[in-house]
């Protein structure tokens, strides 16, 4: 019988603007919330899985959680990309039959101990694919938000897009948030006026509200095989499908080097396999969970996964489908932008709550949930 | 290609082996990019091997200088590091087809257009190292 992986358990800690602990701990934290929420002891965890950009060792996450013998880890590549690739990983490990228990976890004090949106120069001498430090840093842009209107300007201005159609995917966000106790900007909710009157961070396109906030905080998932989650505590959720696609000549944000500006070419072929895997799009889902470091990224993603048609995101946000009660709800948890920035991690946890029924803004009946970061996506059901 | 002018403080280069080329031809005012030897197609960002013919012999190509912006941002908050006033970073389609980022000069915020033409030239970095800028062409028909 094939072994098939699922998300057995999710662990988060507060999330904040200055945890006022070690981001080693954060990491031990979530972890073992993810083990004991799923009834899994820490000390069998044989998997470890994080993202290149994370600061905890490994070796220092066994000493904390006591995880006795890893035969599997990775670092994955692309900034919040690895939130999403971590599962085609996870997923693989577990129905390879080389991991039983595999941990993904992201934890980081990004605004007490340093902020990830202000101006970047570090570089190693490899570069590591850093364009948009050694070709963008010289020339003024300096920060994820510049970066992204570059990478997102040509579409924006080619489609009409206005700051108030941005600013509508700022106010349904920060709405969700409101109502869920776990966020960041619980009970702000924001206006379309409040959007239009927040502070440029970079003009012509992004206001404050336009962009998620740096955050303190750790998230974790286990993965672990249907078989096994039966003994555990929770109901599995099952991973449908989980694939990722980085093309030539493409980056994560300064992606702009490359084919037409006005699609995302790799949201585009992962759409294509991860429905033929999954047996099911994106758009057919419940739940939409779309990495939303910035409104911009909404938009492109909800074409390049094939929600609507070129050009017709802005109208499909007006129109209301991305709303609670709308056809394919955005993020019920506030996403990146309300709840908070652990690199698209705590999107995960909400999908994974909506699909068990318990989340906070629980959407009615959520049999699928579709994981986004640009270059990947994941379908999760039940 | 002109010379280098003093327009204020400015950040240096991050200069790389791969891009040493790049950065030297800037401080000569030419703007260059990497030609693969093998097989003469241009590439930018550099990259050490050409990903058509693989071969790692190439040279510096100097480019027109011309171009179109295709999307551009002023970075307000928090302020770009080593600008006296708030730069205005821009994506170039270069006429030989590759793209670049520069620095637009000489320009009111609100008068760039996605597709304006614009021209190379050359401005001095606080350590005296040179970075192409790019103006507005007069000659729009
Ligand atoms: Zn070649």
């Amino acid at each position: 019988m094939s072994r098939r992986a699922v998300i057995a358990g999710i662990g988060q800690t507060e999330f904040s603007k200055d945890s006022g602990r070690s981001e080693q701990q954060l990491a031990a934290e979530c972890v073992t919330s993810a083990c004991i929420d799923a009834g899994l002891d820490p000390h069998a965890i044989d998997g470890m899985i994080t993202f290149a950009l994370d600061h905890s060792d490994e070796v220092d996450v066994m000493r904390s959680t006591g995880a006795q013998e890893l035969k599997y880890t990775v670092r994955l590549p692309q900034g919040g990309a690895a939130s999403v690739t971590s599962v085609v990983h996870a997923k693989n490990a577990v129905e390879s039959g080389m991991c039983d228990a595999v941990v993904i976890w992201r934890a980081m004090n990004e605004r007490s101990q340093y902020r990830f949106g202000q101006p970047h120069q570090s570089l190693s001498p490899d570069a590591h694919s850093s364009t948009f430090i050694e070709w963008c840093f010289p020339f003024g842009a300096q920060t994820p938000a510049a970066w992204e209107v570059l990478s997102c300007g040509t579409y924006l201005d080619t489609i009409g897009v206005t700051t108030q159609d941005l600013g509508r995917i700022a106010v349904i966000l920060r709405r969700a948030a409101a109502t869920n106790p776990l966020a960041q900007f619980y009970d702000r909710p924001i206006t379309l006026e409040d959007h239009q009157a927040s502070r440029w961070i970079v003009q012509p396109w992004l206001r404050l509200l336009d962009c998620c906030q740096e955050s303190d905080g750790g998230v974790a998932l286990l993965v672990t095989t249907e078989e096994r989650a039966r003994d555990l505590r929770q109901k599995p959720v099952r991973i449908l499908g989980a694939e990722y696609a980085f093309c030539f000549n493409h980056e994560i944000i300064s992606d702009f080097y490359e084919g037409d500006l006005t699609r995302l070419h790799n949201s585009e072929a992962v759409t294509k396999r991860l429905t033929a895997a999954a047996g099911i799009a994106p758009r057919e889902t419940d739940v939409a969970m779309i990495y939303d470091n910035f409104t911009p990224q909404v938009l492109r993603q909800l074409e390049g996964f094939g929600y609507c048609g070129y050009g017709e995101a802005k109208d499909y946000v007006a129109d209301g489908h991305l709303d609670l009660d709308g056809r394919t709800p955005l993020s019920p948890n506030g996403g990146l932008l309300g709840e908070a920035y652990i690199h698209g991690m705590n999107n995960f946890t909400e999908g994974v709550r909506q699909l068990r029924g318990t989340a906070a803004n629980q959407i009615a009946d959520a049999q699928t949930v579709f994981m986004a970061s640009g270059v990947a996506g994941a379908i999760l059901g039940i | 290609m002109g010379n280098v002018e003093n327009l204020g403080a400015r950040p240096d280069p991050v200069v790389r082996v791969d891009s040493a080329f790049f950065w030297e031809a800037c401080e000569r005012g030419e703007f260059v990019a990497q030609r693969c030897e093998g097989c003469e197609r241009l590439w930018h960002p550099p990259r050490p091997m050409c990903p058509i013919c693989h071969s790692t012999e190439k040279s510096a190509a100097a480019l027109s200088g011309k171009g179109v912006v295709m999307s551009y941002v002023m970075p307000v908050h928090p302020p770009a590091y080593g600008f006296a006033e708030p730069p205005i970073a821009a994506l170039i389609e270069l006429e030989e087809g590759l793209r670049f980022v520069g620095t637009l000069v000489d320009v009111e915020p609100a008068s760039i257009r996605v597709g304006m033409p614009v021209q190379v030239s050359f401005a001095a970095t606080s350590g005296g190292k040179a970075v192409p800028v790019f103006r507005p062409t007069e000659d729009i028909t």
